[in-house]
């Protein structure tokens, strides 16, 4: 069985200031990790593999060459190879570019019976990425799995609604996306760094190598243009801490909310 | 000269910093409190390849160097001594000595099981009356047909009944003094070895520290680590390399007080503003902050000077010299900074400062290092 992780190198947004000027995010200094919901991907990738034989898993990514260290740090996991899409030419990609170039990669690396994806980025929180892939490469996709079973050539996955969830099943190949409740994932080995650093189960690939269609990649291909990035004013208002304990404090908001005829 | 870590040694940073922070952290009262044996922490770093980290792969090791084990040890002590010192006897006391002096067939039973943490380690040199002069030994190992026979008594040791396999250094021939001394590796299982008294100590109080006693302990002949009569040299030269284990260690609390006193004075809050505004206070920081860089600067340069080659007797015992007095010193001033409440276990620095003082006096005191340091000194 082929996997397909794809993961995203993220600054860590715990650490991250926005510049008040620009609106955008100061990069600088600021360490560099994969995406939190891109782990649980791989996670749940990994323990296919440990559960069952001939499984290879291979994570994919775009950006630039330190993204490297993203996909060292997935095969310090335990993922088999890792390709970084790397290209002048992918740079300022919206998310419809971006999943159009990770496609290209998926179909570059051909045989695949399951795609992972993390929910979504913290430095974006579009969640757009994985579906538009499912879409380019016309399969199934099943978003915001908490639980996922492998069955005979087909998965079942539980699909986290906002008070619920749904028990959906889809043929292979079929693209998941992960939520931080699928799983725990584990640590990079020391041993696994170590191999990973030596570089021969990484490879860089360009546009031209993957194929991917010129007009669909970078800053002039992708259809997003932000015009401006600002935080907004917040909103006055008077702001009462209501004392007491909790019982106290929930008698005394169902008051106010009735006098303010809320309830 | 280039003071980086390279990429490996920059991400094993990352990744033990967050399994410290996860793993670590959370029980690090509970097993100073109770004197509890973490064994679920040696599996974990077992399955992360944490217990082998400077040996080959192909003897079970992460096929990483001295900085990276020595930053694994520095960043679980941070939080947590205790981890630290398992790791660092168990690598540096159980696996090295395997790796340096054992036989092909000796690292292939020993050395693999032990590095991959399938087994743990513990190195039996000290006796009730053989500490600093280590050389005083009157355990004895008798050759009698296939076996060497053992009979005597260890000291303080360190995994000491929960460790598997053991170095054990006993007299082979008396009359030779330190040259009459031979090391052996043991099996917790051999007939007449046992487990004496388990210390309750002042620090690292998760960390076993036991008596071990033979009793016609019967070792087989293959199991003579080295040459008869290596064993004093064995023991020295592994003690060097432990003594960067320890400075990373004592380096490890250090940092663990500064931070959590740097954390807490920005919160504390007396005459209308956090203590961090106070400027004595600021001075004390920047002092230890300073300290704590100098012992890291030695820590890393004996780490280096091993895994490259080059002599680190010297630079190993200033190393623990130094980072273990910078340890009890910081983490004295961290119970001052926290004030009363330092000195209540409500806080981290208490226990910190009770682990600190362990690393002026294990795999030698401070004034054993400072005889080392002299000795290269003015040979």
């Amino acid at each position: 069985m082929n996997i397909i992780v794809c993961i995203k190198q993220v600054p860590d947004t715990n650490e991250v200031r926005i510049d008040p000027v620009k609106g955008t995010l100061i990069r600088e200094g600021v360490p560099s990790i994969i995406n939190p919901d891109d782990k649980n991907a791989l996670e749940e990738a990994l323990r296919i593999k440990d559960k069952y034989e001939d499984v290879k898993v291979t994570v994919l990514s775009m950006g630039p060459y330190q993204a490297e260290d993203a996909l060292v740090e997935a095969i310090a996991m335990g993922a088999d190879e890792g390709i970084l899409l790397s290209d002048r030419a992918f740079a300022g990609s919206d998310t419809w570019a971006t999943s159009t170039a990770l496609a290209a990669g998926i179909r570059y690396i051909g045989d695949y019976d399951l795609i992972f994806c993390g929910r979504q980025a913290i430095d974006g929180d579009t969640a757009q990425v994985g579906p538009q892939i499912a879409e380019h490469l016309g399969i199934p996709q099943i978003t915001y799995v908490k639980e996922l079973e492998l069955l005979d050539g087909k998965v079942r996955a539980k699909r986290v609604l906002e008070d619920g969830y749904y028990v959906i099943e889809a043929e292979m190949p079929v693209l998941i996306t992960a939520i931080k409740e699928l799983n725990e994932p584990r640590y990079p080995s020391i041993k696994g760094i170590y191999e990973g650093y030596k570089g021969d189960r990484i490879k860089i690939l360009s546009a031209k190598d993957v194929e991917a269609d010129e007009d669909n990649i970078g800053l002039d291909g992708s259809p997003t243009q932000v015009n401006k990035s600002f935080t907004p004013p917040t909103k006055g208002g008077n702001l009462e801490m209501l004392e007491g304990d909790p019982k106290e404090q929930a008698r005394e908001l169902i008051v106010r909310l009735k006098e303010e005829k809320i309830i | 000269m280039d003071f980086k870590l390279s990429k490996e040694q920059e991400m094993i940073r990352t990744v033990m910093r967050e399994f410290a922070e996860n793993e670590v952290k959370p029980i690090a009262a509970e097993i100073d409190e109770t004197g509890r044996f973490p064994r679920e922490t040696v599996e974990k770093m077992a399955r992360y390849h944490m217990m082998g980290i400077p040996f080959p792969v192909e003897y079970g090791g992460a096929g990483g160097d001295d900085i990276a084990y020595a930053i694994a040890v520095e960043e679980l002590s941070k939080v947590c001594a205790t981890t630290g010192v398992i790791l660092s006897a168990h690598t540096s006391l159980a696996c090295w000595p395997i790796y340096e002096y054992g036989t092909e067939e000796q690292k292939q039973k020993y050395l693999i099981p032990l590095a991959k943490g399938e087994k743990l380690g513990a190195f039996g040199l000290t006796e009730p009356n053989a500490g600093t002069d280590a050389a005083g030994q009157q355990t004895v190992a008798v050759l009698d047909g296939d076996n060497y026979i053992l009979n005597g008594t260890k000291l303080f040791i360190t995994n000491g009944g929960e460790a598997d396999i053991y170095i054990i250094f006993a007299m082979t021939d008396k009359a030779k003094g330190s040259r009459g001394i031979s090391a052996f590796i043991v099996e917790k299982d051999y007939p007449g070895f046992s487990i004496g008294k388990i210390e309750d100590k002042m620090g690292i109080r998760g960390s076993s520290t036991a008596e071990l006693i033979f009793r016609d302990c019967v070792v087989p002949k293959e199991n003579l680590l080295g040459k008869e009569g290596e064993g004093f040299k064995i023991a020295m030269k592994t003690l060097d390399g432990g003594r960067i284990g320890i400075a990373a260690q004592a380096l490890g609390i250090a940092e663990g007080a500064l931070e959590e006193s740097i954390k807490y004075i920005k919160e504390r809050q007396q005459f209308g503003r956090p203590l961090s505004k106070f400027q004595g206070l600021q001075w004390m920081v920047a002092d230890m902050a300073t300290a704590i860089e100098a012992a890291k600067l030695l820590v890393y340069r004996a780490a280096y000077n091993k895994s490259n080659g080059l002599p680190y007797n010297k630079e190993a015992a200033m190393a623990k010299l130094y980072a273990a007095n910078v340890a009890m010193d910081v983490t004295t001033k961290a119970v001052q900074l926290h004030g009363g409440y330092g000195y209540t276990k409500d806080y981290p620095v208490e226990r910190m400062m009770r682990d600190a003082k362990i690393t002026e006096i294990y795999e030698g005191t401070s004034q054993v290092q400072q005889m080392v340091i002299a000795a290269n000194l003015l040979r």
